[in-house]
């Protein structure tokens, strides 16, 4: 299957390089190359987002991940300009080491701790949309099963009971893993992840936070191509709010 | 009953990756001062055990056996008498 | 003399020989130096005259092997790894070495560093790698040595690999008692360099200067020997030597910042530094460039206090660089690495001259001639006695007549799919990254991983293989063998081999019957790579591979790569649709000796290997590569351990994992023992399943091309395998086993019953 493209809008994505960062060129390859969108790398000890419309922080292992995933990436000097981006509502989309980094800059409630087989787990999943009112769902369907990549040791989603009900209440929780029919099984849950929580997004509903790899399953020459449909919701969200703002002068 | 205290920790003539990163990163908050990160583990145990020396014993094997890793590792235990 | 001001231990014979050297050496060292050495000269020789660096045990060997093709755009040991071209402007860099002794004191540190150290080798030539394989031999998978060593080396390989963001996509594991305590550890990587910035090995033109770039360095993995002598150290805990600790992260940096400064074009020569250090990449860069280096040891950043020249210049940190640059671009390059927070430090010059010299707070440390210290220059080279080995003849003419056929062929392929040298490597395989850089082609192929390229649209096809059970019952053969599997499993994926590298293990060269191991497996694998047209661009040596009870299987692995125009011409291995035929192309004899069934199911090592005829394994690759280039084949997949119905299990595995639920239906069997036909190990053969309507053109063209041909079969809906009344199973349940079993043996749920039982016929 192709992915399908917008309708020829071109949107100006930011793929932060921390150091260790290994899947930049991934969603660099993917945004640019595959779905055609402008892309940019951004340095992690730059102050400025160079004007993108959306940052991505990419899987990898930053820093090493050698105190816990994330925990030093938090503290580079770009980070206070995501933070501020996504603050003032800027979509913001953080993949597997992007996720931990999310989590610990509290962009996003929660932590990812080690997965519960205590092994790192690269295979893929299937994942449940949960809902498709985000700005990363919008092309779903409700209740889709995506197949997509897992690749990490410290995928396993853990909050406390309040948070997590917090994310269940406000319709945070946005992919689930399942198995390949939907049902929400045990044994579809890679992880341990609680209520099997695959990706998340903040309350206000711009920044998002996944394990799975969308960029790895999106180039049709790899086979599998689930992943771009998250991609090309974003980017539509994008063109959409562009027109909202232009329409609104 | 005792409580173990175990510091493991590498021997000084292993490179420690992992001291390295957060160092750099303690540095790039402004703490210039801070020298030498080298990180260990820390692990309690409770030792069913009325005698210290016999608990010491115990806590000694673990660690040779199995919590540190000999060729790289050292550890340091200290007992707690606990109820 | 030149060891006024630094400390150093006398150098005499008696040092010379704690150091590993013979009388011989040190005789030759002192020609070669005019003088006597001092103790950091007589250490410096002590490591590049090591069989690792050396080769001076196996050289005159590993020459006989075909070094020569038209792509080969380096020579066999000129670079750091072997240089094919694949078009476009583009090369491919890869190479294969071992770890195997540091992976059997520890593990996790050992493995990693063994990936660490192949990165290395591919991206100090300027290409970045695309993927890493490895190459395992573990000891009985039922011993608690077996479990920690395995869950170790895949831990280290995966951490590594995973950080470093390369996938790891293929590679092969097996057990046998033979590899206990002495476990296999070899590692492969591959890389895309474009032609015009392939950076050389090389200390050239006067004035240039020499950087070490990188980690600081400590007393990493300084060899034992030099420090049981008790003149250097007071035996302190810090001084003794240290296990290599891998830091992929720094390593990650340091490939990024590497490519850097050759895509500027600021690099003029460069070589990490693996076994031994700093000397032996100062020496062979300025070997190769007939210059000198003077090069000030105080000036090599250091992690340690206290460390003396010898020290520093043995040392194997990891993650480090030598870099030789122009001057004038000294400034730029310290930038880069600037950028990447990343040592780098000027310690050296290029001179006219042709000694390495070295300084140490402003006195003079050593001076050497570096040609008298490289392979192909002053390095000895020793032939070895050979004498072949009682055990030859005697296992060779083993009468296998007297196995008993099983009663039940249902249970025994059972067993056959749960051994641990046959079943999934799923649950090593899910802790490597198999598809970070986007690249990896997620389908069923079973026999080698396909790699497409960004750069070229093209792809790459990779694999490891080495079947050592065979290579101990003959050598020459099981060579053969293993570099023909391996080229038809690039072919299954629908590629053409280019080239090889080895990593060949064995154990005690000085053991004649050893050695006789050794040079009939490189007659056999130069006879395979000739005749096959895939040359040897260099590799790994490792000898003393050996436990209390003898030496390893003689493994000579082999790691190859192909290409293939684009993922469209590429071949997968699961069958496809209900109604299709089964087909085997090759011939079948239901040979069993050295098969994966008579050591799993009768607990025999023994028997003649199964012929090959390299010849007829040259004309089925190329029908098969005609086939499928034609798409008249709609799977493909290798015959090889386990035998044609293990082949067929897996080909439908392949389908079922895609929702697929096909079955087998065996056709008529022919006048063979059926365990012989089921599980015989014949060469030369390939299962692939075509469309009714193809099978009258493949058997034109297969017997145009005088390769037999047999329908085996018909795919089925049904999801059942069925044979002849003898095997009815269902393929679920036959996957099940095949799935679980080897995280079952982690785990310690299965005990050693039946498994590496050749301990007790050797």
């Amino acid at each position: 299957m192709k992915p399908r493209r917008t309708n020829g809008s071109v949107k100006k994505f930011g793929v932060v390089v921390f150091p260790g960062s290994n899947c930049d060129h991934d969603a660099y390859h993917a945004l640019g190359k595959v779905l055609r969108q402008d892309v940019r790398f951004l340095w992690h000890k730059d102050s400025s987002l160079d004007g993108v419309d959306a940052v991505i922080l990419p899987g990898g292992f930053s820093y090493g991940d050698y105190l816990r995933g994330g925990a030093i990436a938090r503290v580079s000097p770009i980070m206070k300009e995501v933070v501020s981006f996504a603050d003032a509502g800027g979509i913001v989309i953080g993949i597997c080491n992007g996720f931990q980094i999310l989590c610990e800059a509290g962009l996003l409630p929660g932590s990812l701790i080690r997965n519960a087989g205590l092994t790192f787990l690269c295979r893929f999943v299937h994942v449940r949309v949960e809902h498709t009112r985000s700005a990363f769902t919008s092309g779903c369907r409700e209740g889709e099963v995506l197949k997509l990549p897992i690749a990490h040791g410290e995928g396993n989603y853990f909050a406390d009971a309040e948070t997590l009900a917090g994310l269940e209440r406000n319709n945070q929780i946005i992919f689930r893993y399942c198995d390949a029919g939907g049902s929400l099984t045990g044994e579809a849950n890679p992880n341990g992840s609680l209520n099997g929580i695959a990706g998340i997004v903040n309350e206000r509903g711009n920044v998002m936070g996944m394990m799975p790899h969308p960029e790895r399953a999106t180039d049709p020459v790899l086979r599998e191509t689930d992943g771009a449909k998250i991609l090309l919701s974003t980017i539509s969200h994008l063109v959409e709010k562009t027109q909202l703002t232009h329409s609104t002068i | 009953m005792y409580l173990a205290k175990i510091n493991v920790t590498l021997r000084p003539s292993i490179l420690d990756p992992q001291g390295k990163a957060v160092q750099h990163a303690i540095a790039s908050l402004g703490m210039e001062d801070v020298r030498d990160i080298r990180m260990g583990k820390y692990i309690e145990m409770k030792i069913s055990s009325d005698d210290a020396e016999a608990a010491g014993r115990i806590a000694d094997e673990a660690c040779r056996k199995l919590l540190a890793n000999p060729v790289m590792e050292n550890f340091e235990v200290t007992l707690e008498e606990i109820r | 003399m030149t060891t006024d001001t630094v400390n150093q231990p006398v150098a005499n014979l008696e040092t010379a020989q704690k150091l590993g050297l013979t009388p011989e050496e040190f005789e030759k060292i002192r020609q070669a130096l005019g003088r006597d050495p001092n103790y950091t000269e007589l250490s410096m020789y002590s490591v590049m005259w090591s069989e690792h660096c050396s080769y001076k045990n196996s050289i005159s060997q590993i020459k006989r092997l075909p070094r020569e093709g038209p792509k080969l755009l380096a020579g066999a040991g000129e670079e750091n790894a072997g240089l094919v071209d694949i078009g476009d402007g583009y090369a491919v860099a890869f190479k294969i070495e071992s770890h195997n002794h540091p992976s059997a004191v520890e593990p996790y540190q050992g493995a990693a560093t063994g990936v660490g150290g192949i990165l290395r080798d591919i991206f100090t030539m300027g290409a970045r790698p695309v993927a890493a394989l490895n190459s395992l031999r573990f000891g009985d998978p039922a011993s608690e040595r077996t479990k920690y060593l395995l869950k170790g080396v895949v831990k280290g390989i995966g951490d590594y690999g995973n950080s470093f963001g390369v996938p790891t996509v293929a590679g092969e594991v097996y057990f046998d008692r033979s590899y206990n305590e002495n476990p296999l550890v070899n590692a492969m990587a591959v890389g895309i360099v474009r032609h015009d910035r392939v950076v050389r090995a090389v200390a050239k033109g006067a004035g240039n200067l020499v950087l070490i770039v990188g980690s600081s360095t400590g007393r990493d993995g300084i060899h034992g020997a030099t420090f049981a002598s008790e003149e250097i150290s007071e035996a302190s805990e810090s001084k003794r030597p240290s296990v290599q600790v891998g830091d992929p992260f720094t390593e990650k940096l340091l490939l990024e910042a590497t490519l850097e400064t050759i895509r500027a074009g600021l690099v003029e020569g460069m070589q990490d530094m693996g076994a031994a250090g700093i000397t032996c990449s100062t020496c062979e860069m300025s070997a190769k460039g007939e210059s000198g280096i003077e090069m000030d040891l105080s000036r090599v950043p250091l992690r340690e206090t206290g460390m003396q020249p010898f020290e520093i210049l043995l040392s194997e940190s990891q993650e480090r660089m030598l870099v030789v640059v122009k001057p004038e671009n000294e400034e730029a390059v310290r930038k880069i690495f600037d950028k990447w927070d990343l040592r780098c430090e000027t310690v050296g010059v290029v001179t006219d001259g042709k000694m390495v010299n070295l300084k140490w707070n402003g006195a003079d440390a050593g001076s050497v001639p570096p040609y008298s210290l490289v392979l192909g220059g002053g390095a000895p080279v020793y032939t070895r006695e050979i004498s072949e080995p009682a055990y030859f003849q005697k296992l060779r003419k083993a009468d296998l007549s007297g196995v008993d056929e099983p009663a039940d062929y249902g249970e025994v392929l059972g067993r056959m799919l749960g051994s641990p040298n046959i079943c999934s490597r799923n649950w090593i395989t899910t802790q490597y990254d198999s598809m970070v850089r986007t690249n990896t082609i997620n389908d069923c192929y079973l026999d080698a991983a396909v790699v497409r390229l960004k750069e070229t649209g093209k792809v790459l096809s990779m694999k490891t293989d080495c079947n050592g059970r065979y290579v101990y019952l003959n050598p020459h053969r099981g060579a053969m063998i293993a570099v023909a599997e391996c080229a038809r499993n690039l072919v299954a994926v629908g590629t053409k081999p280019l080239a090889v590298t080895n990593c060949l293990n064995f154990g005690n060269p000085y053991k004649p019957e050893i050695y006789w191991q050794f040079s009939e497996s490189i007659g056999g694998m130069a006879e395979a790579c000739a005749v096959l047209g895939t040359p040897v661009t260099g590799g790994n040596v490792s000898f003393y591979n050996e436990n209390p009870e003898g030496a390893v299987y003689p493994t000579p692995v082999i790691g190859m790569v192909g290409e293939a125009d684009s993922p469209e011409a590429t071949m997968t291995a699961d069958f496809k649709d209900a109604g299709d035929l089964v087909i085997l192309l090759g011939e079948t004899h239901g040979r069993i000796g050295g098969s994966e069934y008579l050591a799993m199911i009768h607990g025999k090592v023994a028997g003649e290997v199964p012929e090959i005829d390299i010849h007829i394994e040259k004309r089925l690759q190329d029908l098969t590569l005609d086939l499928i280039g034609k798409r008249l084949v709609k799977s493909a997949h290798d015959c090889s351990e386990g035998g044609l119905i293990v082949t067929i299990c897996e080909c439908l595995f392949g389908a079922h994992r895609k929702g697929n639920a096909l079955g087998v239906n065996f056709g008529e069997l022919p006048d063979i023992r059926p365990d012989r036909y089921f599980f015989g190990e014949d060469q030369s053969r390939m299962v692939i399943s075509a469309s009714k309507r193809d099978l009258a053109t493949i058997r034109g063209l297969a017997g145009a091309s005088g390769v037999a041909i047999r329908l085996l079969g018909e795919v089925t809906g049904d999801g059942m395998l069925t044979a002849g009344g003898l095997i009815q199973e269902r393929v679920s349940d036959l996957m099940g086993i095949y799935e679980k079993s080897l995280e079952k043996f982690v785990s310690g749920a299965v005990t050693s019953d039946g498994v590496g039982r050749s301990g007790t016929d050797r």
